[in-house]
């Protein structure tokens, strides 16, 4: 998979949680949860999402991993190489 | 024959306008099946029937704002006779008391009401499925451009407009536009909600005499014991700390039941069944705490389950009237924004609320040692008429002491 399609996973799986935001205006380095007014159970329904749409399993000791939309993207892509082998 | 009244869903509820009936006359229905859809200043809400029977006669049209206690339809109980065999002369449907202005009223053939499960499936935006409400479009009909083929709020505008451009072959007369009103509907929802919170809480503020207390709750058993959990878990089966939270609350309102009751006419109320109102803030703005039914009584797993679905009804619709209705105590918790303690304002005619703040990491005293540890900030505010504070500073040890002992929530 590539950092490409993985990114537009994660910005679908978004969309679905704030359908209100312009995920266009996300700044990649900063925290999600900051940008995008969202609570810890819209976090899970992300990871949850995230789950279904890549079939990766994410531990929750790696939720923090996926604070930001560039630190997600790089994690995805690392656990979907990873968990394939 | 028993009849149908629109209910009252919160303190400062006076009238509802009827969006949808989901039952037609003949059809039978049982106590807690949905019967019709209403629009309040908390959303557009589904309506139980609250006895078994077979719907005799609808009383209110789509579009009509009906005060509290009025009756929307009656409700033949099994067994009884049907009124007339003959066509009996329709029972003047009451005069609408105002006409709702919104454009879902003035649309002429609005579409069936979806089911949950078509909502579901479907792809679209809360606010765009409000949109697809107001302008009467079916979202079904309609291919979505957004993210993924989501239907956006832009589609839903497109289709109608071009469905209310006059045919063609201009044989009949073209059904006039509903006027978009393209930003009206967001702002006048949230000032609608503004004004019911307001009256709530300026009620709340004066006459019921507050008092707060607030206690620090070291929770680590908690949190090791949840990480163990959620670690043999699979993701969709995770739960979240605030979950403990809520469990411990209703558990420990079992032994200050006092603080789970109403107060009505200078007199205490009781309940028997402890009905949590969660707060849930809205994307937007706004907020509304709809009840966890009977939490002191359901597994963790059970009440995860129901509190998920509970926080994605109130974002997208779909909410129960018994769930607006009966909430017996509100709990709040504010960690989420950052702060460590939140003081809350009682929601009438409860007697109390439950406060939970931000958890953080500070240094804590066990065993002559000074260690960190995640706590976090319980609050009680109490309305004073009906309790006092030690039996709140009881409550408030009883939620320490069980959150010590997760495995027994």
């Amino acid at each position: 998979m590539t950092e490409a399609e993985i990114r537009e996973a994660v910005l679908t799986v978004l969309s679905d949680i704030a359908p209100e935001a312009d995920l266009g205006r996300l700044k990649p380095q900063a925290r999600l949860r900051d940008q995008l007014d969202i609570d810890s159970m819209d976090f899970l329904n992300f990871v949850i999402g995230l789950h279904r749409a890549l079939h990766v399993e994410i531990p929750e000791r790696d939720y923090g991993r996926l604070a930001t939309l560039s630190g997600c993207i790089e994690y995805l892509a690392s656990a979907a190489c990873q968990q394939k082998a | 024959m028993s009849e149908f009244l629109m209910p009252k869903l919160g303190a400062d509820m006076t009238a509802g306008t009827l969006v949808a009936w989901r039952k037609k006359p003949g059809e039978s229905v049982r106590r807690g099946d949905i019967m019709a859809e209403v629009d309040t200043d908390k959303g557009v809400i589904d309506i139980e029937a609250f006895t078994d029977g077979v719907v005799e006669t609808l009383l209110a049209e789509p579009g009509a704002n009906v005060p509290v206690g009025m009756p929307l339809a009656r409700i033949r109980a099994a067994g009884e006779e049907a009124i007339a065999a003959t066509p009996a002369p329709a029972a003047p449907l009451p005069p609408a008391v105002a006409q709702t202005t919104s454009a879902a009223a003035a649309v002429p053939g609005l579409p069936p009401a979806l089911s949950m499960d078509e909502l579901s499936r479907l792809r679209i935006s809360p606010s765009a499925r409000q949109r697809a409400r107001e302008l009467g479009v079916d979202p079904r009909l309609i291919e979505g451009t957004g993210r993924g083929g989501a239907i956006t709020r832009e589609d839903i505008e497109r289709a109608a407009t071009s469905r209310a451009a006059p045919p063609p072959p201009a044989a009949s007369p073209p059904i006039p536009a509903p006027t978009p009103k393209t930003s009206a509907e967001g702002p006048e929802r949230n000032r609608r909600m503004r004004q019911a919170i307001a009256a709530a809480m300026s009620r709340a503020n004066r006459e019921i005499p507050h008092y707060y207390l607030s206690t620090t709750i070291e929770l680590k058993p908690a949190l090791d014991w949840l990480a163990k959990q959620n670690e043999q878990r699979p993701i969709t089966e995770r739960l979240l700390y605030g979950v403990l939270l809520l469990k411990a609350t209703a558990m420990a309102l079992r032994e200050v039941p006092e603080l789970n009751a109403f107060w009505r006419e200078d007199r205490l109320f009781p309940q028997t069944s402890i009905h949590l109102g969660v707060a849930v803030s809205l994307r937007g703005g706004g907020l509304i705490a709809p009840a966890l039914h009977d939490a002191d009584k359901k597994s963790l797993d059970e009440l995860m389950r129901e509190l998920r679905d509970l926080v994605a009804r109130v974002r997208s619709g779909g909410l129960r009237s018994s769930e607006l209705a009966d909430p017996t105590i509100t709990v709040t918790s504010l960690g989420e924004q950052g702060v460590e303690a939140v003081y809350g304002v009682i929601y009438p005619p409860q007697v109390a609320l439950v406060g939970f703040g931000k958890v953080v990491e500070r240094p804590w005293c066990a065993g002559g040692q000074i260690v960190p540890r995640p706590v976090i900030t319980a609050t009680l505010a109490g309305d004073h008429r009906a309790t006092d504070g030690h039996r709140g500073g009881v409550f408030l040890a009883a939620v320490d002491r069980l959150l010590q002992e997760p495995e027994n929530l």
